[in-house]
């Protein structure tokens, strides 16, 4: 019972973070229709720079420049690529962003090389014990700073002007922009939030008890992609419930893999993925996702 | 006519290329062919249809293994069904079918990027599979593969066979068996888009609904392009096999599925010829950076802590994939199409006969 309570809030706690990631991922979608492939190496250029600043300037502060430089970078690919790309399909733009991917993931795990780099955080290794479990504090301040950014960014989506904004061009982007709601901002601002969220799941990818920022760091991001389309891609409360389930599936598939021997070895890093298919089988639009009602 | 001559030349230099090319071009070139055909596949999916995959490497793994499995005499520890393995490779194509297939509820009701996602799941479940399943695959040490043999010849350094004083080894022997199937992979697809077939699915990428109106059957071309695409990944995937004579399973990953989506990009979306030009592209350039690396600036040897070879390809065609999205739509072969009437405008000026009659005879039509 023990280690099912404790498998079951690190799983809480990690799918806290892949709901980070994967509301990025759904921002981007709702506001430019793109399928942003290039998410993983966003996180791991986040990640890489907190990574390298934080011997120089101390945590905190790197970790404000880790999040600010991956926002620029996520904005500088929505403004030097995606809105100048002039493509009729969708599915285009998807592939754009595997380019982009491709370039930055190879020169990030290039400078990465075979090191597997602290990220320097104040939590370290220690443990809360709260009624005969053992969590480790990493996973609880995930859980906290996850909570804290998804409630800030869902109060910011529903109540200010730039939250309308973005939920118009959501809804109808030609109307929005004829009411006044210029576009370009309104995805670039999408883009440099993805980002910036990339940028702080990559931190708490790398904290205890993981031993670090390494090559491998973007192939865990990758499970963030099961979180959103699990939840359905056009669905802010799907990213976090998707995100929760691939944590939580994730962490007591890892955590009870001796009694799942017949699945074979490192059957924790297939289910998120297995799960997806699973769900996509039942709804094809995920659990939240908007039905197309085109039926002919 | 010319059009005829140029084919004509193309099978000639074909022929001619294992007489004169040593074993790296024609090992270059065999990696190039069976990327063409996987590619050609992937166009048909994604370029000519509009579903995005991911999962493309996962069938060219299906089309590896079974091609071994069946072909292999079974050992101690590794089974195997001792099949002919002309039979085995036929086998090998419709097993990657089969998985297609097995996949199509998934296929048929997910379009563009959903499905590009879900194809995840089958890379990261098929390696888990391949990686664990260890008495079929070998585990991660991979297996040996056994030589093709088709009415008795073996596509295998043994026997020996010397053609005009140039050796047959297997690559040799090999280079006729690729260039054959990639002519009939190509012939076969371009049929399929030209045909009604390729109609249907090109309405279905540019408008779904319009589709479904006009009588084409969405979900179920949908699931059948998908099959197709996946039997095209194991033909490339039995090819490469027989290249690279061991399967290992770690290849068959992600990066080898964005290779090939690079491939259809670069060279031109819903052709075959694009699909040709982008997988040449994708497949030759690390290998000839490897290659000519002390003469290129700005290229380490591998292992040396600058830019490897490798990595320079991977960056190079990155940034291909954006800029000819930003600048080439239709990629190369778009570009080659365009600029081919500047080509024989340059030839019928050299040629001032021609260009008097053609006008001529053209006024003539015109009322």
């Amino acid at each position: 019972m023990t280690t099912f309570l404790e498998l079951l809030v690190n799983g809480i706690s990690i799918g806290a973070v892949y709901a980070l990631i994967a509301l990025g991922f759904v921002v981007i979608f709702k506001a430019t229709e793109v399928v942003n492939f290039a998410h993983a190496s966003l996180l791991l250029a986040g990640g890489y720079l907190v990574a390298r600043l934080h011997p120089l300037v101390g945590f905190w502060p790197a970790l404000l420049l880790g999040v600010s430089a991956a926002a620029v970078v996520a904005a500088l690919i929505e403004f030097l690529i995606i809105r100048r790309a002039n493509v009729g399909s969708h599915s285009v733009l998807a592939i754009v962003t595997i380019g982009v991917d491709i370039v930055l993931t190879t020169e990030l795990t290039r400078q990465i090389g075979t090191e597997v780099l602290a990220v320097g955080d104040p939590w370290a290794d220690s443990v809360v014990r709260v009624g005969g479990i053992t969590v480790a504090e990493t996973r609880i301040v995930a859980l906290v700073t996850a909570s804290l950014l998804i409630g800030a960014f869902l109060l910011a989506f529903k109540y200010t002007g730039w939250g309308v904004a973005m939920r118009a061009t959501a809804e109808d982007a030609e109307t929005a922009a004829l009411m006044g709601i210029r576009l370009g901002r309104v995805s670039l601002g999408a883009w440099a939030v993805a980002g910036g969220l990339a940028a702080v799941a990559a931190v708490f990818l790398c904290v205890f008890p993981t031993p670090g920022l390494d090559r491998s760091t973007s192939l865990a991001a990758i499970k963030a992609f099961p979180a959103a389309i699990l939840g359905g891609l056009d669905s802010t409360t799907g990213a976090l419930v998707g995100g929760l389930i691939v944590g939580v599936t994730e962490a007591l598939m890892s955590g009870y893999q001796n009694d799942l021997a017949f699945l074979g070895r490192g059957i924790g890093d297939v289910a998120p993925f297995l799960v997806m298919i699973v769900i996509l089988l039942i709804r094809p639009a995920g659990l939240f996702g908007t039905k197309e009602p085109a039926r002919v | 006519m010319s059009r005829i001559l140029f084919w004509v030349a193309v099978a000639a230099l074909t022929v001619a290329v294992p007489f004169y090319l040593d074993g790296f071009w024609l090992q270059t070139g065999l990696f190039a062919m069976s990327a063409a055909i996987g590619a050609i596949g992937l166009n048909l999916l994604t370029g000519a249809t509009g579903q995005l995959s991911m999962g493309h490497a996962f069938f060219l793994a299906v089309g590896a293994y079974a091609y071994v499995f069946l072909a292999a005499e079974p050992t101690r520890t590794l089974g195997g069904l001792g099949l002919p393995p002309a039979l085995a490779a036929v086998l090998a194509v419709l097993a990657a079918g089969v998985a297609g297939g097995l996949f199509s509820p998934i296929a048929s009701r997910l379009k563009g990027a959903y499905l590009g996602i879900a194809t995840l799941a089958l890379i990261f479940g098929g390696q888990h599979a391949l990686f664990n399943a260890e008495p079929v695959t070998g585990g991660f040490n991979g297996r040996a593969v056994p030589p093709m043999e088709l009415f008795g010849f073996v596509f295998a350094d043994s026997p020996e066979l010397v053609l005009l004083q140039v050796p047959f080894g297997s690559l040799e022997r090999l280079w006729f068996l690729g260039a054959l199937l990639l002519a009939g992979a190509a012939f076969f697809a371009r049929g399929v888009l030209r045909g009604r077939p390729g109609r249907a699915m090109n309405t279905i990428r540019d408008h779904e609904i319009a589709a479904g109106v006009i009588g084409v059957p969405v979900t179920r071309y949908r699931a059948g392009v998908f099959v197709l695409s996946s039997m095209y990944g194991g033909l490339a995937g039995v090819l490469l096999a027989l290249v690279f004579q061991r399967t290992v399973p770690e290849y068959f990953g992600v990066l080898l599925s964005l290779d090939y989506l690079a491939m259809i990009v670069i060279g031109g979306l819903g052709s075959v010829t694009g699909a040709v030009i982008g997988a040449v592209f994708v497949s030759m350039l690390p290998q000839l950076l490897t290659r000519y690396s002390d003469a290129i600036p700005l290229i380490a040897a591998p292992g040396s802590g600058g830019v490897s070879p490798a990595e320079a390809a991977r960056i190079l065609y990155g940034a291909a994939v954006v800029s000819v999205v930003l600048f080439l739509p239709g990629g190369l072969y778009g570009l080659l199409r365009k600029i081919r009437p500047h080509l024989t405008g340059l030839r019928l000026r050299l040629a001032p006969s021609k260009i008097s009659s053609g006008p001529q005879t053209r006024s003539s039509h015109v009322p």
